[in-house]
């Protein structure tokens, strides 16, 4: 079941999400968009203490995000890890 | 459009082939460089940039092949001078063939850069690496399926085990015959290219419309197109130069109404992606934990990982005082010093000056490049193996939140801890930064970390002054150094950045058993890096400084370097220095041990530390002995570092910027330290 978007820096640590928007910069949206975070791809959270930096895992790929970043990627939670 | 460009018949004639090797940051890229060339390389930095340029040649099947290693690239957008770089070679050069090397392991991920590539008029041989990764991870790729998808040839490597290397150099070999009937296995290069989405090919259609005619050779219009589109800052000025008032205005509207086309066009190159490797790639069942998950639980948590990264640096200054430092004594000893030597009784009939101009100047300048070697080569050891097992980026990530503090990226931590020991490896170290304006940041507040000889001049002298409270002066004038590094980095940053956030995007690569020879390769190019370039830096100003020092009566006192001094002495009054004092600090220049060397002779001490220690306690009063470490800790650093600011930023402008911008700073903490400590009566 879906929820709300919410942003990145509120996914606790093993949950799935899935990126819904990018907000920022053209420079930074591209980066990001480059990097697999384009609107339906799913990720998982891997480290997220709620402040400092947090690392999720895309396409295969454990990206480190800082927390400013983060707040810029919008998210739909999924619950049941589905 | 592509197979007519694949016959480049000036190549064919001289019988060498330009192959341009792309690929993703931390997909063995380098390993393969190193494979397929062998020693043939040649390092050096693209023309007018500061980003490292390796090429190499190697011999197949009668054809002589040029590789260029390009910069490694997530995309060839415009968000990196890497990317820029790359995509203008492949688009200006027009190399024969463009090898790209992808990580099995994050295999849609990698192929976003073959998405980008095949817009380009360059025919591309893709490189799966990491196949045993892959496996051990549960993801199984049949090459020859996704070959077909693509409709261009994929060779399976694992390059750390040196296979696949051969069929790679075969491939290459390929699609690179001019004359189809050379061609054997595989009869066409036939991409099956990406393509827009439906929703946004009518808006591409109209944009190449208005462009048509109007996009510079050697650019392809419908790469422009899709470019403009991406809202590409490089090519969006280009053609708005190029197209008139009302076209570009045209354009700009276009624009303006799609301004989210980027992930559209990125969601559209993974859509792709994934129709291509579906057949391709079978993956594991979701959740698996692999060895890098398991580690990175220790090594990127905010505290253990901490102790980690603290463990690893101990370790490496435990090698560098247990190893590096003996092996500096006895390099001096045997080789500086015995060469003096001999070159005094050699030349034993010469005249003073010569004999002076070859023992004391030429090696004693040489003789320094040398000694300085054993704690380049392990720093340089430590920094590659760090870097090729994966560690470097969770070091960027512990370090990260504290770097921000003052404007720094989490990558600039491991140069600037090198700093520690010598701030030589922690400058050329920098390279691990990739934005080029966070990197010059971290070169310009490199020497403010003291190095080791600093250290053992301020070891010297702190008890000399303050006797008992030489420790806690001690750690006052680090902890002075680094509170001043602190404070520089946050007003460059405000003022060169304009206080603009780091973003902190990194990927955390898989941890990987380390490669010797890649290793060793990068240690052996960033020795004779500095040897070259420095070297001959430090040797010239080593022989001037000692002319300085000994013309015209062939006495320090009465030389032009004491003129210099007594010139500073009214500033030097503002610190309670008298020229001599003022003497010692030039002479750090050279190298910061002069210091006490210095104050021997100018004193008259002779070599007796015990009497230098007499007469030095008698001179200077406690405020201006304080002002004197505070200045020396903050001086200018030695000419090593300064000629190799010169060689990594590419600049004398930054390298003079560098040096104006410490000498002032020592001046005026030493000014201002001296003028306090007299308000609360240490002047007597």
């Amino acid at each position: 079941m879906r929820e709300k978007c919410v942003p990145l820096t509120t996914l606790p640590r093993g949950e799935v999400g899935v990126v819904h928007e990018l907000v920022g910069g053209v420079g930074f949206r591209s980066r990001l968009a480059t990097l697999g975070f384009t609107p339906g791809a799913r990720l998982t959270m891997l480290q997220n203490f709620g402040h400092g930096p947090l690392i999720v895992n895309i396409r295969d790929t454990r990206i480190a995000l800082g927390r400013g970043e983060a707040t810029k990627v919008l998210v739909e939670r999924m619950t049941n890890g589905q | 459009m592509a197979s007519d460009q694949i016959q480049n018949p000036k190549s064919k004639i001289q019988n060498q082939i330009t192959v341009a090797l792309a690929g993703q940051p931390n997909v063995g890229k380098s390993t393969i460089f190193n494979l397929l060339t062998g020693l043939s390389q040649h390092v050096g930095n693209w023309p007018g940039k500061t980003v490292e340029q390796k090429t190499g040649t190697y011999h197949y099947n009668g054809v002589r092949v040029n590789i260029v290693d390009l910069p490694g690239t997530y995309s060839l957008s415009a968000n990196s001078l890497e990317e820029l770089i790359a995509r203008d070679y492949i688009i200006r050069e027009r190399p024969d063939v463009v090898v790209t090397i992808v990580d099995a392991a994050a295999l849609e991920r990698n192929l976003y850069l073959l998405a980008e590539l095949l817009s380009l008029p360059a025919p591309v041989v893709l490189g799966l690496n990491m196949i045993d990764v892959a496996e051990q991870q549960g993801v199984q790729i049949e090459p020859h399926v996704l070959e077909a998808a693509l409709g261009l040839p994929v060779v399976p490597m694992v390059a750390t085990k040196n296979q696949g290397v051969r069929e790679l150099m075969e491939a290459v070999d390929q699609v690179s015959q001019a004359c189809p009937e050379r061609r054997r296995n595989r009869a066409t290069y036939a991409p099956i290219r990406p393509e827009i989405r439906g929703d946004h090919q009518a808006v591409l259609a109209q944009i190449q419309q208005f462009i048509a005619g109007a996009v510079p050779d050697p650019y392809p219009e419908d790469w422009v197109a899709l470019k403009l589109l991406e809202g590409d800052e490089e090519i969006t000025s280009m053609m708005r130069e190029r197209l008139d008032e009302a076209r570009w205005q045209e354009v700009h509207t276009i624009l303006m109404q799609h301004e989210d086309a980027i992930l559209a066009v990125a969601g559209g190159r993974y859509e792709w992606i994934g129709r291509m490797v579906r057949a391709a790639m079978v993956r594991p069942r979701m959740g698996q934990v692999t060895l890098t998950d398991r580690v990175d639980r220790v090594a990127t948590h905010p505290f253990w990982g901490l102790l980690v990264l603290a463990g690893i640096l101990g370790l490496v200054f435990w090698l560098t005082y247990t190893v590096g430092a003996p092996l500096q004594e006895l390099l001096d000893t045997y080789l500086v010093q015995t060469g003096a030597e001999w070159v005094r009784s050699a030349l034993s009939g010469a005249p003073a000056w010569l004999v002076g101009l070859l023992a004391d100047g030429v090696i004693g300048g040489a003789g320094m490049v040398i000694t300085f070697l054993p704690i380049l080569v392990i720093f340089f050891a430590a920094l590659g193996l760090l870097e090729d097992v994966g560690y470097m980026a969770r070091a960027a990530y512990v370090m990260d939140r504290f770097m921000h503090l003052m404007g720094l990226h989490g990558k600039s931590f491991l140069p600037l801890f090198l700093g520690f020991g010598c701030n030589v490896p922690a400058v050329m170290g920098t390279r691990i930064v990739d934005s080029p304006r966070a990197r010059l940041l971290t070169i310009l507040v490199a020497p403010l970390v003291p190095c080791t000889a600093r250290m053992a001049v301020l070891a010297v002298l702190a008890p000399i002054f303050f006797g008992p409270y030489a420790t806690l002066v001690s750690w006052g004038l680090i902890g002075l150094s680094l509170m001043m590094l602190a404070i520089i980095g946050v007003a460059l940053h405000e003022l060169m950045l304009g206080g603009e956030h780091v973003a902190f995007i990194m990927e955390l690569p898989l941890y990987h058993l380390p490669n010797a020879r890649t290793i060793g390769l990068s240690v052996w190019q960033r020795t004779v890096a500095f040897l070259k370039k420095a070297g001959s830096i430090i040797l010239v100003v080593s022989v001037v400084v000692w002319a300085l020092s000994v013309l015209p009566g062939g006495e320090v006192e009465s030389s032009y370097l004491a003129a210099i001094g007594r010139l500073l002495a009214p500033l030097g009054a503002l610190m309670g220095l008298g020229w001599r004092m003022m003497v010692a600090l030039l002479t750090s220049f050279v190298a910061k041990e002069n210091t006490i060397a210095t104050l021997g002779v100018l004193y008259g001490a002779g070599e007796e530390g015990a009497r230098l220690a007499e007469i030095l306690s008698g001179v200077l009063t406690p405020a201006a002995a304080l002002a004197f470490l505070a200045a020396q800790m903050l001086f200018i650093p030695c000419v090593a570092t300064v000629a190799t600011i010169r060689q990594e930023t590419g600049s004398w402008k930054w390298t003079a910027f560098s040096t104006m911008l410490l000498l002032v700073l020592s001046f005026s903490v030493g000014i201002v330290i001296y003028q306090v400590a007299m308000l609360v009566g240490w002047g007597v």
